[in-house]
């Protein structure tokens, strides 16, 4: 049960070594934390166990458990297994998902239907069963790492945005469907995120870091908003976007 | 899966809802309720003044209990009524007073119901003479979690008794209440009003002063700093005489109808109580009240109850609602008490009501919030920034001083600050394991704070 300041007990991150993901559990840090729940595919993987052993201190434990987004039939029994962990969810945050390259999509039809299972397919099904939980416990938040790239597909990366496009679209009606059950769902939305996902490629413009997505995302999750723009300037820029005939958009530097 | 109904409860600062069934329930269909209850439990809620999450139990069953002040049974010989548990004070003063009686305890609103004055125990502006509400409590009714009713008294199952006082409701539903009454000659009180300069004058006048008093109380100006830091104005009192009523008040001697007088709009958009409106109340507050005044008479809601002449007052912290901090400080600590006062006063935190109260002796329940020493009280917008950290500093504060927090209140600590502050919590786990061991009653409140093994 998270406290009267939103200062969660327990927090799960699906996709445990994600950079956005974690500095949103040190961003939750607090006085009230006590259990932090990381899954990941391979929980023996060093990047696991170190992104665990910087959370871990004397008042939190940290416990790196097996999770793997395509192996949608897993995921209700993984929920209940850190149930039967850690007690009630207390904010769950969505962070897994697969960037890729459009070039190499184009060339290998396969691979991106594969992103698309990770990010919109996996998400789906653990979405689910993580909002079964926090219905039947009557509290708990979702949170749901979207993109800006899913506001208006571009042409340069528009498998990851058609599928972050579709994930935008489940979270809402998620949240919705829980209306009035004490759950709630945040979709955040950052825009060019310097981290380890996006290492090598230039900055979109209004790019942002780790940190400051994880302090808009902690600042909307204590006020109660259901939507998050990261930077919020975006939210400005993509209802520009968002309704600029075809033919103007196509012509946008974009990358 | 099953569609049930749930609805949003949240506890009087309107932080941390949760979802859960609630369903009206009387005397003779309760045990059957609960017999239905889901894996999460349930939880009986009087009228969700506590602040918290105490009268919340998140995917599980949250029973009102019907209450009929009409049905309570006065007995005039033995000073003592039976009453409901889900009738509220304010019910039962408008059975009580006419008659010539008083509840032996009442908070600082009447909005509150016998059941959970036990459950809580609460406490009031006597309790360094007369103690807490389970002082006064002569015998329980309460349904336990076998689908039995247990009679319980300070002789009759002692141990559970007492564990039900203060237990946060974590024990059974209590079903109904013997109480002692207190004889009245009068609907109006005698209040001597004095002004304390600072923080040390207010806690040197109570020291040598309350125990002439019946009911005595401290509001603090928690916005003044440096050499006014902690300055106060003292109000001390007791039920009038008819003597001391005088000629000039014509009307019955017992004449009691509360009323609510203004109400605040149920959707305030953003808090109205901020640093600037609390600060210049409440130097204005400070500098209306005398320097020093005795004999004042003022009626029972004007002196026990005044926050409740506004309705839904709670609305005014806005959405993100508000926390009320009530700790204790032990006798001989006063020097942990001043380090709280100052550091809430230097850090401007703006709070509207602010309350200094010195404790009697302690009951023998396990998990009674009250003991010898000082209990300050404030309530804080919760989006006040910062506000979370200095909470948790204070609470180390208090803790290291062999202090605790009200439950009641809480909205914010932890389960380690509990197990710190209440020494004997292993004790009142024990005996509630006893009667519940397949953990029927569940709350938020209880999962939170580690006083309850959570069922998933």
């Amino acid at each position: 049960m998270q406290n009267s300041f939103g200062e969660p007990q327990t927090i799960v991150l699906l996709g445990g070594t994600s950079d956005i993901g974690l500095a949103i559990v040190r961003e939750l840090e607090s006085a009230a934390l006590r259990h932090v729940v990381l899954a990941v595919r391979n929980p023996e993987g060093a990047e696991a166990q170190a992104a665990a052993a910087g959370l871990r201190s004397p008042k939190v434990e940290v416990s790196v458990m097996a999770f793997d987004a395509v192996l949608s039939d897993t995921h209700s029994a993984f929920v209940d297994s850190v149930v039967a962990a850690v007690g009630d969810l207390d904010v769950v945050v969505m962070a897994f998902g697969v960037l890729g390259e459009q070039s190499a999509f184009d060339a290998d039809p396969a691979s991106a239907a594969r992103a698309v299972t990770v990010n919109y397919t996996g998400a789906v099904s653990a979405g689910l069963a993580v909002a079964a939980r926090l219905r039947k416990q009557g509290h708990g938040r979702l949170v749901v790492l979207s993109s800006v790239a899913g506001e208006r597909v571009r042409s340069s990366n528009f498998v990851y945005g058609s599928s972050k496009a579709g994930l935008d679209g489940f979270a809402q009606g998620l949240g919705d469907s829980l209306e009035g059950t004490g759950a709630k769902v945040l979709v955040v939305r950052p825009g060019f995120v310097h981290s380890a996902m996006t290492a090598g490629m230039s900055a979109a413009p209004f790019s942002t870091t780790p940190d400051k997505v994880a302090e808009a995302t902690v600042k909307a999750l204590k006020s109660g908003a259901r939507t998050v723009w990261t930077p919020g300037i975006l939210r400005v820029v993509f209802s520009v976007l968002r309704h600029l005939p075809g033919a103007l958009f196509r012509r946008l530097p974009l990358g | 899966m099953p569609q049930v109904h749930l609805s949003r409860l949240a506890g009087w600062g309107r932080t941390a809802a949760s979802g859960a069934r609630l369903l009206p329930v009387n005397d003779g269909n309760v045990a059957e309720a609960v017999r239905g209850a889901p894996q999460r439990g349930a939880l009986a809620r009087g009228l969700g003044r506590s602040y918290g999450d105490a009268a919340q139990n998140g995917g599980g069953l949250v029973l009102r209990l019907a209450g009929d002040a009409g049905a309570a049974l006065l007995d005039i010989a033995k000073r003592e009524v039976t009453v409901g548990a889900g009738v509220s004070i304010d019910d039962l003063l408008r059975v009580l007073v006419p008659q010539g009686f008083f509840v032996p305890v009442t908070p600082g609103t009447r909005f509150v119901t016998i059941g959970g004055a036990v459950a809580s125990d609460i406490h009031g502006k006597n309790h360094h003479l007369e103690g807490s509400f389970g002082n006064h409590v002569r015998r329980i009714s309460m349904l336990l979690a076998d689908g039995s009713v247990a009679e319980l008294s300070p002789t009759l199952r002692a141990d559970l008794f007492w564990a039900t006082i203060g237990g946060m409701g974590l024990t059974g539903v209590i079903l109904d209440v013997t109480i002692n009454v207190i004889p009245i000659e009068t609907s109006k009180c005698i209040v001597d009003t004095t002004r304390a300069h600072d923080l040390d004058h207010v806690m040197t006048l109570m020291e040598e002063g309350d125990d002439r008093y019946r009911y005595a109380v401290a509001w603090i100006d928690l916005m003044a700093t440096g050499r006014h830091l902690g300055r106060s104005i003292l109000s001390r009192g007791e039920h009038a005489t008819r003597e001391q009523l005088g000629a000039d008040n014509d009307g019955p001697p017992l004449e009691y109808s509360p009323s609510v007088l203004v109400s605040v709009p149920p959707i305030v958009p953003i808090s109205a109580l901020n640093r600037v409106s609390v600060k210049a109340f409440n130097a204005a507050w400070f500098r209306k009240a005398p320097l020093y005044r005795v004999g004042e008479l003022q009626t029972i809601p004007q002196y026990f109850h005044p926050l409740d002449m506004v309705g839904g007052w709670n609305q005014a912290y806005g959405p993100r609602g508000f926390v009320q901090y009530q700790v204790l400080v032990p006798v001989g600590e006063e020097n942990a008490l001043r380090r709280v006062v100052e550091r809430l006063a230097t850090s401007g935190a703006a709070s509207f009501v602010t309350v200094l109260k010195r404790f009697g002796a302690a009951n023998p329940s396990p998990l009674s919030f009250p003991a010898p020493g000082w209990t300050l009280t404030l309530d804080v917008p919760a989006g006040t920034s910062g506000l979370a950290a200095m909470l948790h500093e204070l609470d180390e504060v208090v803790l290291d001083a062999g202090g605790r927090h009200y439950m009641a209140k809480d909205s914010h600590t932890t389960a380690d600050a509990i197990r710190r502050g209440y020494p004997r919590l292993a004790e009142w786990q024990a005996i509630r394991n006893s009667v519940d061991p397949e953990g029927v009653w569940q709350s938020d409140l209880g999962r939170r704070l580690g006083l309850i093994a959570a069922a998933h």
